[in-house]
């Protein structure tokens, strides 16, 4: 059976494992850190995918099971210092989120370390790399998550019977 | 006399609640017997799993299926059915969604086995015997089907055509559903027949949902003396309208007990729980990280709350480390 791994999970299945985590950054505070860093010449572990958002607190809880559903092994979210929220109430929601999504991702059997928030004002270039590597750290010690590939070892007790069924379809239209 | 349309029914792992919705189309069954054949119903009606494989492909205008898919034998069941049809409709909660059986799908098979057949305080089973797919018994051959490692949703066995949500869907939805078929009228592969909006939409108590909702305990529903006129997320009682589809005409909130999720998400939203878990949270009355976490204590069982009918269908599917 042809077993190619989805271009998300290229990391997660070659033979050195690398963690791979995904960072939702807010554009107001942890972006424009995470670019500061750049600009800074800060280096850090190049294992984290920043995708940007206008908000924290636009973060919905299926992005980050999404991410983890594509292969991510982390998922890091960064936004702007509590008061600091340039709409208010959005880190708020954020974090209230995230500490319920973490009581769920727990019973889900998703270990603590894999979902990070954390705080990052624009001006804390060095916070970025600090917790990027911290974090790459962490997940290293945790190990692969690798849902893509559990998930085609979960349906593998389908595909027999699929063939079968398929097999017996061309028959039918031979 | 020309042929009526070919119609089937056929339950995988489900309660026989969906069956019973059927019967409670009440007189309008003779309606909807009239105008069709119904050719393969094992709750009701005496033909065979051999009467269907004679049965030419796609010979059965439409099949509901409802349960869930936790065997070999309804999985193969699933195959035969979406061959002989040309339309295959999921009908109800766990058909759909996975429904409450695959909330099993927090424990392995191993738990589940040891569970049921060893460790549940009404067994007696000193030799610790299990159930075998084959085995042999005075030199016979006897066979069961196998029991999977997870439950799934029928669309993630076969391919599925329409999907009737709830627990179980109601008579009229199922009368409009079979009117919709015989009218050749279609509506796109993969809808759901229920209205897309949110219950809060239809929601008798909708007038009385604060704009700014601000929830400060989660109270039980069993615990609480519930004020039959004012939402229920107003009273801090979890309702999972504002993630669920409307069309159940909000019998639950009629009854004056909060919805649990049965009808699944609208077609924006891809895993239920997340969505009520993020609209909950965001409407937790506090800042600070611990006197958050003491509001959420309140919320005793996450994912049997969130995902009571859809653990299957959810982004993770199961419990990841079982």
């Amino acid at each position: 059976m042809e077993d190619k791994p989805v271009a998300t999970d290229k990391l997660s299945t070659s033979r050195d494992w690398e963690p791979l985590i995904v960072a939702f950054f807010c554009n107001w505070c942890t972006y424009t850190a995470a670019d500061l860093a750049g600009v800074s010449r800060m280096g850090y572990d190049p294992n984290v995918r920043v995708i940007r958002v206008m908000c924290s607190g636009r973060v919905d809880p299926q992005f980050v099971l999404d991410a983890f559903a594509h292969g991510a092994d982390g998922v890091l979210i960064g936004g702007c210092h509590p008061g600091d929220c340039h709409y208010v109430e959005g880190n708020y929601k954020a974090l209230r989120r995230y500490l319920l999504l973490k009581r769920l991702l727990r019973e889900l059997g998703i270990e603590e370390g894999r979902l990070r928030l954390e705080w990052i004002a624009a001006s804390e270039g060095e916070k970025v790399s600090k917790t990027i590597n911290e974090m790459v750290e962490q997940v290293r010690a945790l190990g692969p998550l690798r849902l893509t590939r559990k998930f085609k070892e979960w349906d593998a007790e389908l595909a027999a019977l699929e063939a079968e069924a398929q097999s017996e379809e061309v028959a039918a239209h031979a | 006399m020309p042929d009526k349309p070919k119609i089937a029914f056929y339950w995988c792992a489900s309660c026989g609640g969906c069956e019973e919705s059927i019967v409670d189309l009440a007189e309008d069954i003779l309606e909807v017997a009239q105008a069709v054949d119904i050719v393969f119903w094992p709750v009701a009606m005496d033909f065979k799993r051999k009467d269907v494989e004679a049965m030419p492909d796609g010979s059965i205008l439409a099949t509901m299926v409802n349960g869930s898919i936790r065997t070999s034998e309804q999985e193969e069941m699933a195959y035969l059915l979406r061959r002989k049809s040309q339309i295959l409709i999921a009908y109800g909660s766990c058909a759909h969604t996975g429904g409450v059986p695959s909330l099993a799908n927090q424990f392995s098979r191993e738990q589940i086995l040891r569970y049921v057949y060893e460790d549940a305080p009404t067994v007696v089973n000193e030799q610790r015997v299990r159930p075998q797919p084959r085995h042999q018994h005075n030199g016979t051959a006897v066979s069961l089907p196998e029991f999977r490692g997870l439950v799934r949703s029928l669309d993630q066995v076969v391919e599925v055509d329409y999907y009737l949500p709830g627990c179980p869907p109601t008579p009229k939805l199922l009368k409009q559903a079979v009117l919709t078929l015989l009218s050749g009228n279609l509506p796109p592969k993969g809808t759901v027949l229920a209205p897309d909006t949110a219950l809060c939409d239809q929601c008798p108590r909708k007038e009385t949902k604060p704009t700014d909702l601000k929830i400060n305990e989660f109270k039980r529903p069993h615990w609480t003396q519930i004020d039959p006129n004012t939402c229920f997320l107003a009273q801090g009682i979890i309702c999972m309208g504002p993630a669920t589809r409307s069309g159940c005409e909000a019998q639950c909130i009629s009854g004056n007990m909060p919805c649990t999720g049965c009808f699944g998400p609208t077609s924006r939203v891809r895993d239920q729980g997340a969505k009520i878990l993020s609209s909950l949270a965001s409407s937790v009355n506090a800042r600070e990280p611990e006197d958050i976490e003491k509001i959420l204590d309140g919320i005793v069982d996450p994912v049997g709350t969130f995902y009571r009918y859809s653990l299957a269908k959810s982004l993770l599917r199961a419990k990841v480390t079982r």
